[in-house]
């Protein structure tokens, strides 16, 4: 095929004459005797080890169904909370979701002072989490990629240590971290608030950033390297968008995560009756909205409680869902 | 001619006015620890020069050092002289991300970017190097496309993901990648060995096809296609302090019927490795 051979032969083993697996010498068989089992009921034998075997095969399966037994009845004891949650709020608050349930104000009372709605507070949580987005996913983000593509020192074995440990802190302190910082110098807001929440979900979204992007594979760097692109815009270009799914994923576990924060927001955003879409200013949040509302005598006020409930266990269902779907997506559709 | 047992590697003289990339004793360390020991040889433009040995012995130390690929481990660093076309890539003010521009790299395992479609991933070193608009990558893509013997099987799906590909797919749009940014040479590290020989008898002949215009380095534990691809060859091996080194670097036909070193001939002529 080549022009010319340009290789020795490759007859080396023929040509210094050692003996191998196919000389003729290890082919020679031929025996007159015949062959013979050694004198052994041979049926009895097969029988005494049948009892055997289906003695230890029942053994055997009585174990299996009680381990299998004992995880069904644990993963029903894990599941039954989730749907008893979901089901008593559903089943309490879904009379009280109406339209003017989202549109009025807290600050809308009919004539007995109660609240036609809470929808300030549903928009004051959208403007909070906004707020810690804007703060929170980006931190995550660059710090997860800062940890995964450069963090190789003892700097780096530091940050990892601190983002576990604020992963970890009681969320009152969070908020407590945040009054000190901002209410005290410039008073309550939906920024202290946000900033706050910020503090509750980096962690979480450096860490899951680093862990995605470890899986990326060292040919895919190393390929984008050779072609003389530069480190940044390897990393920028062709590993993060490989990760883009698992990083959108651990995004969307950190909003999910800091929602339904309540402790934070007590003492940062505080409360505010009205609209407000000024960031500034304090602002209403549901989960705090729905604190105050248990604790008041009023019983309308516990049903919108309740609803208001509902609204949040069906946005932090809602938000794993995408996130899992997104994963899953975009997983089948590279493989 | 009697076998050479001395320490010095036996090698040809290569007239300068012909060398590419000339190596000046080359050192490689993984850490504290040397790897490849004092390698020195010149790689003759437009040929395809192999890098031939056992597992371990170097080769793809030696043939990541010539791109600066190798310090991109960490921990990795090299000393010695590269020189391309007269230019040590090894000077204090060079930059390794524009030598990688002019020696490119095929891997073992081929490594299509996969959030890229095909047009995408050919024209990568481009894309994300400078502008361009897409009339001015189409030709670029075709062109580059059928040099590999690509363009065929994939004009119609240049959307569609790199992955959707076979194997011998794959490593023949990554040397489309590669020959796009026009280098002056192109290393390889291995390209066939995940190949099934169909896919690498035809990765050969684009080899052979694409000597003409590039210089190529190619590291195989092959040694019959470092016959079949190469002019020269050079042998490389574990010494006894565990470094590698140079043993031996002749042309092709030298090297495989009248090797001047011993080990060179048992290698060969497969007694060990």
């Amino acid at each position: 095929m080549s022009e010319g051979n340009r290789v020795l032969g490759d007859g080396t083993a023929a040509a210094s004459g050692r003996a191998g697996p196919l000389d003729h010498s290890y082919v020679q068989v031929r025996s007159t005797r015949p062959l013979t089992l050694p004198d052994v009921d041979v049926k009895a034998r097969a029988g005494e080890t049948a009892a055997e075997l289906s003695g230890v095969q029942r053994r055997r399966k009585r174990v299996n169904a009680i381990m299998l037994g004992f995880a069904s009845v644990s993963s029903l004891l894990a599941i039954i909370p989730l749907v008893a949650i979901a089901l008593f709020v559903l089943v309490q608050g879904v009379n009280s979701l109406s339209l003017d349930f989202f549109t009025h104000a807290e600050s809308d009372v009919d004539a007995f002072g109660i609240p036609l709605g809470i929808g300030n507070t549903i928009a004051g949580t959208v403007l909070i989490v906004l707020v810690a987005c804007l703060v929170g996913l980006p931190i995550g983000l660059f710090s997860g990629i800062y940890l995964a593509e450069y963090g190789r020192g003892r700097f780096a074995d530091v940050v990892r240590f601190l983002a576990d440990v604020v992963a970890g802190i009681p969320s009152i302190i969070a908020g407590l971290v945040g009054y000190a910082l901002i209410v005290i110098p410039f008073g309550f807001s939906a920024i202290a608030g946000g900033i706050s929440l910020a503090l509750l979900m980096f962690p979480v979204v450096t860490r899951a950033t680093e862990e995605v992007l470890r899986l990326v594979p060292l040919s895919l760097r190393e390929g984008g390297l050779a072609l003389g692109v530069p480190r940044w815009k390897v990393i920028a270009s062709i590993v993060v968008p490989t990760a883009a799914n698992g990083i959108v994923t651990s995004m969307l576990l950190g909003v999910a995560r800091v929602t339904g924060e309540t402790a934070p927001l007590l003492f940062t955003a505080f409360t505010h009756p009205y609209w407000e879409w000024n960031p500034t200013h304090p602002v209403s949040a549901l989960t705090v909205t729905i604190f105050n509302y248990v604790n008041d005598p009023d019983p309308t006020k516990h049903k919108m409680a309740f609803a208001g409930a509902l609204v949040l266990v069906a946005f932090v269902v809602g938000l794993n869902l995408v996130a899992r779907l997104v994963f899953r997506r975009r997983l089948a559709g590279r493989t | 001619m009697t076998a050479n047992t001395s320490d010095a590697p036996a090698r040809m003289s290569i007239p300068q006015d012909t060398v590419a990339i000339s190596i000046q004793n080359l050192n490689a360390y993984y850490g504290p620890k040397l790897a490849v020991k004092n390698v020195s040889m010149d790689i003759v433009r437009h040929s395809v020069t192999a890098l031939i040995g056992p597992s371990g012995c170097g080769k793809s130390t030696v043939l990541r050092c010539l791109n600066r690929m190798h310090e991109v481990i960490p921990g990795a660093h090299a000393t010695g002289t590269v020189q391309l076309e007269g230019t040590d890539i090894y000077g204090p003010s060079v930059d390794p991300v524009q030598v990688r521009r002019r020696i490119g790299m095929l891997f073992q395992r081929p490594n299509p970017f996969p959030t890229m479609s095909i047009f995408d991933n050919v024209v990568a070193g481009l894309k994300l190097n400078g502008r361009y608009s897409r009339a001015q990558l189409a030709p670029i893509v075709e062109q580059t496309l059928r040099q590999v013997a690509l363009w065929d099987e994939v004009k119609d799906t240049l959307g569609k993901s790199a992955a959707d590909l076979s194997g011998g797919q794959q490593q023949r749009l990554c040397l489309a990648r590669c020959i796009a940014v026009k280098p002056e040479v192109i290393l390889m590290d291995e390209p066939c060995s995940a190949l099934d020989p169909i896919a690498t008898l035809r990765i050969e002949e684009l080899i052979r096809e694409l000597e003409a215009n590039y210089t190529i380095v190619i590291v195989t534990h092959n040694m019959q296609q470092a016959g079949r691809v190469a002019d020269r060859t050079a042998f490389f091996m574990l010494n006894d302090d565990g470094t590698g080194g140079l043993v031996e670097y002749g042309t092709t036909e030298q090297i495989f019927t009248a090797p001047r070193d011993r080990r060179t001939e048992e290698y060969v002529t497969g007694r060990f490795g």
